[in-house]
């Protein structure tokens, strides 16, 4: 089977890639969101304790 | 806690200590990880390649391989919001708390992904994108019960009485896991009707079972992954001038 029929889907391309497409979006956002945002916070975190310490 | 025996009782009372929680997680993280990509890998191609073409829809119907799993999930995430309520409003486990809202976006982005992948399906199988179906109308409410715990949690500064709130309203929502299950067979209007989670055999081949399986697995891995994740960041956050989070921060420094 070439690359070219499989992308096709037998012409549901468009909907099977979409659907796929934003299934593994949602998921990848899902998990970087709460890793960018502890790695900013932990950042604000030291910045604070640093100042304390002085 | 005079129901359980002691180990019982000191077992969970470690696990639950912030602290240790979060050591548990970034142990278990990488691993979990690992299974994920594996399970991932192996249900794509499955999904995608190997199993055969459907003899009434031809490939569109490649499409359940994520629609149902994610379907699922969020019927399931849901339950697990209302069981973590319930802990949370008896017994106030901060852990529990922890675990109902960082399990909330999760199941609303499966909800989400459920609605969205089932209207590119619709659109080519049925004819339209959206129809106010029982299943379909049901499901996008437990989107909405989803945003509202979410945002609810957000709109309440003490973080103590916003998890109450939430535990409340996860519980009370929870009326409408059992009628989206069940909405397929008290009014049947175009949504089909469960092919797998039925009483009898399952109506749907070996060869299409298999990769619905292994997303299904891969997609409850990748819950706890996430669910960590956010667990994790809503400790931190919470516990931001304890003296553990002052440890972690110096052992980073």
């Amino acid at each position: 089977m070439s690359l070219e029929i499989f992308l096709e889907m037998g012409g549901y391309g468009f909907y099977v890639w979409t659907a796929y497409g934003v299934t593994f979006l949602v998921l990848l956002i899902n998990i970087v969101w709460p890793i960018v945002q502890r790695k900013n916070l932990l950042r604000q975190l030291l910045i604070r304790q640093k100042r304390e310490q002085k | 806690m005079s129901i359980f025996p002691d180990s019982v009782g000191r077992f969970f009372h470690r696990t639950a200590s912030p602290p240790y929680f979060y050591a548990l997680a970034d142990r278990f993280i990488p691993w979990l990880t690992g299974i994920l990509l594996i399970l991932l890998a192996a249900g794509l191609v499955d999904g995608l390649y190997l199993a055969p073409t459907d003899y009434q829809q031809g490939e569109s119907y490649r499409i359940m391989f994520i629609h149902v799993p994610a379907a699922w999930m969020s019927l399931f995430i849901y339950v697990l919001l209302a069981v973590m309520g319930g802990i949370a409003l008896v017994w106030r486990m901060k852990l529990a708390e922890v675990m109902l809202v960082a399990s909330a976006p999760i199941g609303a982005g499966f909800t989400f992904i459920a609605l969205v992948t089932g209207s590119l399906w619709g659109k080519p199988m049925w004819g339209t994108w959206w129809v106010w179906d029982a299943r379909l109308t049901f499901e996008l409410i437990l989107l909405f019960q989803y945003l509202g715990i979410i945002s609810l949690y957000n709109a309440i500064e003490d973080k103590r009485s916003a998890a109450r709130a939430v535990a409340i309203l996860a519980l009370v929502g929870v009326v409408n896991v059992p009628i989206i299950h069940y909405s397929v067979e008290w009014w049947s209007t175009l949504h089909q009707g469960p092919t797998v989670t039925k009483m009898d055999k399952p109506s749907i081949h070996i060869s299409m079972l298999i990769p619905l399986l292994l997303m299904a697995v891969a997609f409850k891995v990748y819950y706890l992954i996430a669910a960590l994740q956010n667990a994790k960041l809503e400790l931190l956050k919470r516990e931001s001038s304890s003296q553990w989070v002052k440890n972690l921060l110096e052992k980073s420094a």
